[in-house]
């Protein structure tokens, strides 16, 4: 019996051998190796690299720019993640309802998914153009004074979140489309038994059972609001001084523009810090409630 | 409130339309002269110059060749490392295995686009910067794959691996005779996933690509566009077109198949 | 230091001056950048095929990689990770920082004899100053620009102004950018996006003042010819309304002009063909108005050799370098582009003249030079200079005064170059 569980632990371990591998590879010797980086100068022809504990993180905690683009990721993760998942619910109801032309509205709200990030962005660069753009001549059509979508920092992020959310709500219907699927239909025909209208059957049926929907694509989307800086490199550059810069673009900046690879370590180690609550979160919140479910 | 039931279809389409619109421009714009793209010109005569014009500027059957590649390439990757892995997680017994488990799991969140620093680094040491394999490399042990088949392998009736067993199958026999043809939705359905997701990325082939020989679409289709060039709308728009071309029309075509693979992907 | 230059001078006899096509064969790699628009990728590759055709002992595999940062962070990550690249076409102001990193090599150093000699001072002077550094040359003109105001000389007419006069001073472009302007067209516009500094840079010649020191460790923002200079530029929007509120984009400037969105832009002399060949209006090319004085930056990118390359393959990429700066190459280069030959030899050949006298805007760039000033470089230029652009566009955009984020931008680059001295 004994020898029995050894081979199978043998077997198990050689079976995982291989992922474990590239994982420690690419994602846990990595994310160590980060913390390690940071915690040196970067090296020059006249300045060798040095241990300087946490002196890296302090010259980002001065960098006036770090600091923007840390505001400017929150807020784009504020704008995002609530407005694409709420299009998204009122995206997966329409498309899950009985109106005419529902394939073509389906096919429409999930097609951006398809297309790459950068892809997308090449198609609202037309959209944002001032003078010539779609938005600026359709705004003409009413009067409309020419804006200069990305050239402004009042509204570059906008622009930015724009292209995310078109990119994502309906990413996120498909999610929301098969819990409705998975509603039973009498709950609807008891609700219309009883006189409740609609909306009070979306709101006291519906809605509680597409909540644990709801906390997997929050997730999702959080961590999406890390991830998708894409367009980023079609629309602004982070640009116009640095309105619309994200964290993991400036990470890429310092790194690869700046050859400032410890700066853009701390960065690093920053993020994923916030990720590794964020994943404390999942495990400890989210799934022990849809444990109950 | 009937009034509302009447209004809700057209708001539907209406956001439909909306949000096809940039599309439907791209094509259009595509297809006319810059110049009658920017006015806007909806009676302006059709033209295939753009696409001659952007075919020309680049080596677009290499970026497609090299995206073909690579999409290939993960995609074996991940399904050895995953059909091992996921095999491990959910038939073997060993001590150990959930605390591994949830190591694993953690990289749901340690995002490879994260790590591009250090990667880079590494891809440096392994000889892997300029190469399909390198852009490919840390998305093969996807801790996403790993559990998608840990929960398709974990619903294989108990039956069919005794009898396998019974009949002098050994461990990995098991897996190839029994678990992985009862998988197989999940696999198509990861695949497809895997699919749409590596063709469409972006920043990690971008750092690990330095010529054209392995460039993906989505970078040469970011340089040949890059605003700096000074944009031509229509031959930008053709050249995104043609981007995107591939994966579109076979979504068109296989709709269902791509819905219902996103599902059974992203729901437990 | 004896052995090694008989060395290079028997390599260099094998390899350049008995016959290249008896030598072993050598294989370069070349990453160069476009900045705008055409397709110059494949006027690259003519240029390059004719080469190998000359050289059959030299193949080159010549990979275009973006804009100038793109070229720079590929050309870079390839020699990290050991991949070849032996020579590289990149922005001339990257050269601080490129010796900072040790990575280029000086061309005195690979040069022999006075024919080469002859060669690497065959360059207008003024291309060569961004390349000369600690008395050395490390970087040797190629795509080279300064920059030049394009104008609609049918918008002129329909305005009143003369077509053939373009603004001559700072009062000028104000004047006739008011009488440009109306409901549906801007006077003039200044690019803001992807290369403010330059733009900038401009302004404050202009003006009489330079940007930073010939060492590239000390920076000027806070001069106050140097304030007055951006809040000429941001007034040009706020208070004279010639130009449109906030930055405009670099890339999509060329097409609003050639669209008739404005009467005037000032561009690279690179996209001169682009224009040429594509505006179906009568259009204009002149200097820069002057305030103080007259003058623009040169821009644009130089060949670099560099150090890891063997001594062959130095002298194969010194060989490709000296044909693709050829008075022929230059000149056929400045037809296809806008760009500048980089030597007078270069408007000297036939082929430039016959273009020039059919085509006389083609000659505004280099009469510029005159009065030309090196291109904005320092050490750590990549981050100083992104404190620069930042600063131009809080002003253009109306979040700092143009005082407030020069000085910001002026203790950020202090900051920086601090360790450099």
């Amino acid at each position: 019996m004994a020898l029995l569980r050894r081979r199978r632990a043998i077997h198990g371990w050689l079976l995982l051998t291989p992922a474990l591998v590239m994982l420690t590879t690419f994602a846990f010797y990595p994310s160590v190796a980060t913390i390690w980086t940071s915690l040196w100068s970067r090296g020059t022809r006249r300045n060798p690299s040095e241990f300087v504990g946490t002196g890296n993180y302090q010259r980002i905690f001065d960098d006036p720019t770090f600091w923007t683009v840390a505001w400017n990721n929150i807020l784009y993760a504020a704008v995002t993640i609530p407005v694409s998942i709420g299009l998204a619910l009122v995206m997966a109801l329409w498309a899950n309802a009985r109106i005419p032309a529902r394939s073509f509205v389906r096919t429409a709200y999930f097609t951006p998914t398809m297309l790459p990030m950068i892809a997308a962005a090449n198609l609202w660069l037309f959209f944002f153009t001032p003078g010539f753009g779609v938005l600026d001549q359709i705004g003409a059509l009413f009067g409309a004074p020419s804006v200069n979508w990305l050239g402004q920092p009042e509204t570059a992020l906008w622009a930015v979140c724009i292209v995310t959310i078109w990119k994502e709500a309906g990413f996120f219907m498909i999610f929301y489309l098969a819990a409705l699927q998975t509603i039973p239909p009498d709950l609807e025909e008891a609700a219309d038994i009883e006189g409740a209208s609609r909306w009070t059957y979306t709101r006291r049926v519906v809605l509680p059972l597409l909540m644990p929907t709801t906390l997997f694509i929050l997730v999702n989307a959080m961590i999406n609001s890390v991830k998708l800086i894409d367009h980023l490199f079609i629309l602004t550059k982070g640009g116009p001084n640095d309105a619309s810069k994200l964290m993991l673009y400036y990470i890429w900046e310092n790194a690869f523009a700046f050859f400032d690879a410890p700066a853009a370590a701390a960065m690093t180690v920053l993020v994923l810090a916030v990720l590794g609550a964020l994943a404390a979160f999942q495990f400890f919140v989210i799934d022990r409630r849809t444990h109950y479910r | 409130m009937s009034l509302l039931r009447h209004i809700e279809p057209l708001l539907a389409l209406v956001l439909a339309v909306i949000w096809i619109s940039p599309l439907v421009f791209a094509f259009w714009a595509a297809f006319h002269t810059s110049t009658d793209a920017v006015n806007f010109n909806l009676l302006a005569p059709w033209t295939l110059e753009n696409f001659r014009t952007a075919w020309e500027g680049a080596p677009w059957l290499r970026y497609f060749l090299n995206s073909f590649l690579l999409v290939s390439s993960v995609l074996i990757g991940q399904f050895i490392l995953c059909t091992l892995a996921g095999f491990a997680f959910a038939q073997v017994e060993f001590r150990g295995k959930d605390i591994v488990f949830v190591l694993v799991l953690l990289q749901l969140f340690i995002l490879p686009e994260v790590l591009i620093v250090e990667n880079y680094r590494i891809a440096v040491q392994l000889g892997l910067i300029d190469s399909i394999l390198g852009i490919g490399a840390p998305y093969m042990a996807s801790a996403f794959g790993i559990f998608l088949m840990r929960q398709a392998f974990k619903s294989v009736p108990r039956e069919l691996d005794e009898m396998a067993r019974v009949e002098g199958c050994s461990l990995l026999g098991v897996l190839w005779r029994v678990y992985v043809p009862a998988a197989r939705p999940t696999y198509l359905a990861y695949a497809l996933v895997s699919v749409s997701t590596h063709w469409n990325n972006f920043l990690w082939p971008l750092v690990v690509t330095n010529s054209d020989t392995t460039r993906p679409l989505t970078v040469g289709l970011s340089i040949f566009a890059a605003p700096e060039n000074g944009v031509d709308i229509s031959v930008i728009s053709a050249a995104t077109v043609m981007v995107i071309a591939p994966l579109l029309i076979l979504f068109l075509i296989f709709q269902r198949q791509f819905v219902q693979a996103f599902l059974r992907a992203g729901i437990k | 230091m004896l052995r090694y230059a008989s060395a290079l001078t028997m390599l260099a006899a094998s390899t350049v001056a008995v016959n290249p096509a008896a030598a072993e064969d050598v294989e370069l790699t070349m990453y160069y950048p476009i900045a705008v628009g055409g397709p110059l990728t494949q006027v690259v590759d003519g240029i390059v095929a004719e080469f190998e055709a000359a050289n059959p002992g030299i193949s080159v595999e010549a990979i275009y990689a973006g804009n100038y940062d793109d070229t720079r962070i590929k050309a870079l990550s390839a020699l990290n990770s050991g991949d070849p690249a032996q020579l590289a076409v990149m922005f001339s102001i990257d050269a601080y920082d490129l010796i900072e990193q040790d990575l280029i090599v000086p061309f005195e150093e690979v040069i022999e004899g006075e024919e080469e000699q002859a060669w690497l001072d065959g360059f207008y002077p003024a291309l060569m100053a961004n390349g000369q550094i600690e008395g050395q040359t490390w970087g040797v003109p190629f795509q080279r620009s300064t920059i030049v105001a394009y104008y609609n000389k049918d918008m002129f007419r329909d305005a009143g102004l003369d077509p053939e006069t373009a603004p001559q001073t700072w009062d000028d472009l104000v004047e006739m950018g008011r009488a440009l302007t109306t409901d549906d067209r801007w006077g003039i516009m200044i690019p803001s996006t992807g290369y403010p500094y330059w733009m900038f840079q401009a302004l404050a010649i202009q003006n009489g003042v330079e940007l930073m020191a010939d060492d590239g460790l000390s920076t000027n923002f806070t001069d106050p010819a140097v304030v007055e200079a951006l809040e000429f530029w941001v007034a040009l929007g706020q208070e004279h309304g010639v130009m449109p509120e906030g930055t405009i984009e670099w890339g999509t400037l060329r097409q609003a002009f050639l669209e008739g969105q404005t009467a005037m832009m000032w561009h690279s002399t690179g996209n001169l063909t682009a224009v040429k060949n594509n505006a179906e209006f009568d259009f204009g090319v002149a200097m820069l108005p002057e305030n103080e004085r007259r003058g623009s930056p040169t821009g644009g990118g130089n060949f670099y050799i560099f150090k890891d390359a063997t001594e062959e393959e130095r002298q194969a990429a010194l060989e490709l370098i000296k044909f693709m700066t050829s008075p022929e190459q230059a000149a056929k280069w400045s037809i296809e582009t806008g760009y500048m030959g980089v030597s007078p030899a270069a408007y000297e050949t036939e082929a430039l003249q016959a273009y020039t006298e059919a085509f006389p805007p083609a000659l505004v760039a280099r009469d510029q030079l005159e009065v030309a000033v090196a291109e904005f470089s320092t050490f750590e230029t990549a981050r100083v200079r992104e404190g620069l652009n930042n600063a131009i566009q809080a002003a253009l955009t109306g979040t700092q005064s143009p005082e407030e984020a020069l000085a910001e931008a002026q203790a950020a680059a202090e900051r920086l170059l601090d360790a450099y001295r």
